[in-house]
């Protein structure tokens, strides 16, 4: 069950110019500093999400909550490839996507706990949080609606002249709904500069890619339009960023959407109550042992000696603090005043 | 002072705003080249470039989607939808994500786009294309809601629209487009969020908005005949709705009827007459009257698509017997 893209190695130091260039497979080298940095902030969100499954079976936190672990790598490596401005739109699973654009540990956890403190002061919970700073456009829970939302940033970015791009994700099950085919082909006919990234984690809630779509190579959903698109190796985050950097390129350049499917895999059920009978344990333990996008990078840390065991450990301490900051303020910070009932609905 | 169509003000309005804010760009079917289907943005595209006046493909969750997402970031879009019987369509973007964007980010957002669509009976277009939902968007918490039976409000009100930080549902009538009427639009208009009392009598008051306003003035001229004073008051906004206004003159005359387009059942006109007969039921000499759309599908017959909602007859002939 590895994905069907493992990383080829590829010498290139950087990344392609633009997707002409860029071989399906291909990785980017990580320096010292790149690795470290991916293995921080993929840690960084592991660590969230194990403290944020188990403050929900503790009570504290309530309704929904979509865990990211397994699929880290993704966006992680994404964001290595923007430049300030890029924005990012996602669905219901977007913790992971928060703290890698740089949003507080503190503000999501207070978020999902659903206190005043919170990013959206107790409002939003875990589907929908918002940061105009870091150019997150949330967070949105109605599956496939955030494709729509973000072809409108690609559009208003084309219609202010800058050279931004907008990233929109989705998973392998939001990629049947209607309105993504509708947001294709209107950013196809217009060149509008949007990355469309389908998270294929294999399982739409508990149905699997091949129960459910009649063709399973995403990266060709939008091939009859002419959007061009990438399996990744969502696993690998330099193959992550390779691919990332090769498609913001085509879309700075003005050349219109690209599609990259990333190949990556859920570890966790698809919400808190779902004890994932679908799937074998032992599918699940071969991606956790074989392709973990965190051991990956760790065993390259350590074979370079570019880490010590010692160094990587003081790494997750440093992390497991922050979570541990964002657990105490998310079950201390009060709950939201009911006088909040009627604010922020209409100016 | 000059005579405008209904369509032509709001060209005219559209022009304007989009010649003082260039956050502004009009989105949808047939809004450009061809002059949008009922005529309301033609030749615009000659003033402001195809860049601000964008032909869509017939996609309209996306069109939605894409103007709710530019507005996202401080664009201005004016997103139309050809027929308002084209809700259900959109009604996700609208419901779930335009009304909600605010709320459920906490306040750091808000969505300040337009959508521009055209509703109600009169051209024998079906049951498909006849329909006035606008029901369904007071539903819905987080949305604006205007709706203008004259020609001065048809540029006022959507150039106020095209101010506010919130997402508006401007529902044009499409048998008032060629409604023609003498106006000086530099007159000053009346705030946001106010109706007008377009008539006033002591006998009854008449509460209505959008075509219906027409036909309560004219049912109100057929009652003066027979020594009966209406009160007609235009609501022109459901979202923010005139509440005192309302108040004020029911608590005056103490007669009340609710007349609206829409069909009867758990429609405007429902919860405009429960909202009366709660607040004002001490000054109430008779119980609120509905006159509301059948609950029936409308038909292309025009014998039948006129029998289907009120008229000005049918107005004049319940206030009868509300005084009898």
């Amino acid at each position: 069950m590895a994905p069907r893209n493992t990383a080829s190695v590829s010498s290139r130091k950087t990344g392609s110019k633009g997707i002409e260039d860029f071989a399906p497979g291909a990785i980017v080298e990580f320096d010292r500093d790149d690795e470290l940095k991916a293995y921080r902030e993929m840690l960084l969100i592991r660590r969230f999400e194990e403290k944020a499954g188990q403050l929900y079976g503790m009570g504290f936190i309530g309704g929904f909550c979509h865990l990211y672990i397994g699929q880290e790598a993704v966006v992680v490596g994404m964001q290595l490839a923007l430049k300030e401005g890029d924005q990012v739109i996602t669905g219901y699973r977007d913790h992971g996507h928060m703290l890698a654009c740089g949003m507080s540990a503190r503000g999501v956890m207070a978020e999902l706990t659903g206190r005043r403190g919170g990013l959206s002061k107790g409002k939003g919970g875990s589907m929908h949080m918002f940061s105009k700073e870091k150019h997150f456009y949330g967070g949105h829970g109605i599956v496939g609606a955030q494709v729509s939302l973000g072809t409108g940033l690609a559009f208003a970015n084309r219609y202010r002249g800058n050279d931004n791009v907008s990233l929109a994700y989705f998973g392998d099950g939001a990629a049947n709904q209607g309105q993504v085919y509708e947001s294709f082909n209107m950013a196809a006919l217009w060149k509008l500069p949007v990355i469309y990234i389908i998270e294929n984690n294999r399982y739409a809630m508990g149905t699997s890619v091949a129960r459910a779509s009649a063709g399973v190579d995403f990266s060709k959903r939008g091939s009859a339009i002419g959007i061009p698109g990438f399996q990744v190796d969502g696993m690998d985050v330099r193959a992550v960023k390779a691919a990332g950097e090769a498609a913001v390129a085509h879309c700075r350049e003005g050349k219109g959407p690209i599609i990259l499917e990333m190949q990556t895999y859920r570890y966790r059920g698809h919400s808190m109550s779902d004890p994932a009978k679908y799937r074998s344990k032992d599918e699940v333990q071969k991606m956790r042992s074989e392709h973990d996008p965190i051991e990956q990078v760790k065993a390259r840390l350590l074979e370079k000696g570019w880490a010590s065991e010692d160094e990587l450990k003081a790494i997750d301490k440093d992390v497991r603090d922050i979570v541990a900051d964002s657990a105490d303020f998310a079950q201390a910070d009060p709950e939201p005043d009911v006088s909040e009932l009627y604010t922020d609905i209409l100016l | 002072m000059p005579a405008m169509t209904y369509r032509d003000a709001l060209r005219q309005a559209l022009d304007d705003a989009m010649t003082e804010d260039k956050t502004i760009v009009v989105i949808g079917e047939e809004v450009g080249r061809y002059g949008g289907a009922y005529g309301v943005t033609k030749d615009l595209i000659k003033v402001h470039g195809p860049e601000r006046l964008i032909d869509t493909p017939i996609s309209e969750p996306a069109i939605i989607g894409t103007a709710v997402g530019a507005a996202m970031t401080g664009l201005r879009p004016v997103a139309e939808l050809m027929y308002i019987d084209f809700l259900g369509m959109t009604m996700d973007q609208l419901a779930n994500q335009a009304a909600k964007i605010r709320y459920m980010f906490g306040g750091q957002i808000g969505v300040p786009m337009v959508l521009r669509t055209q509703g109600g009976t009169g051209r024998s277009a079906g049951a498909q294309h006849s329909q006035s939902l606008e029901a369904w968007i007071m539903h819905t918490p987080g949305l604006r809601l205007a709706m203008p039976a004259t020609v001065a409000d048809a540029y006022h009100l959507l150039r106020q629209s095209l101010t506010k930080p919130d997402p508006v549902v401007f529902i044009e009538h499409k048998a008032l487009y060629t409604r023609k009427e003498e106006v000086d639009l530099s007159d000053d208009p009346l705030p946001w969020g106010k109706a007008a009392v377009r008539r006033q009598g002591d006998d009854l008051v008449i509460v209505t908005y959008s075509r219906q306003v027409i036909y309560a003035l004219e049912a109100a001229e057929a009652l003066a005949k027979k020594g009966i004073e209406a009160t007609v008051i235009d609501l022109r906004t459901l979202n923010p709705l005139d509440f005192e206004t309302i108040r004020t003159h029911v608590e005056r005359v103490g007669k009340a009827m609710v007349v609206s387009e829409g069909v009867m059942t758990s429609g405007v006109a429902a919860e405009l007459c429960a909202r009366i007969s709660e607040e004002c039921f001490d000054f109430l000499e008779q119980p609120v009257i509905r006159v509301a759309g059948e609950d029936i599908p409308i038909s292309v017959s025009q014998e039948l698509e006129a029998g289907s909602v009120p008229s000005a007859r049918i107005i004049a002939e319940v206030a009868e017997r509300l005084m009898a």
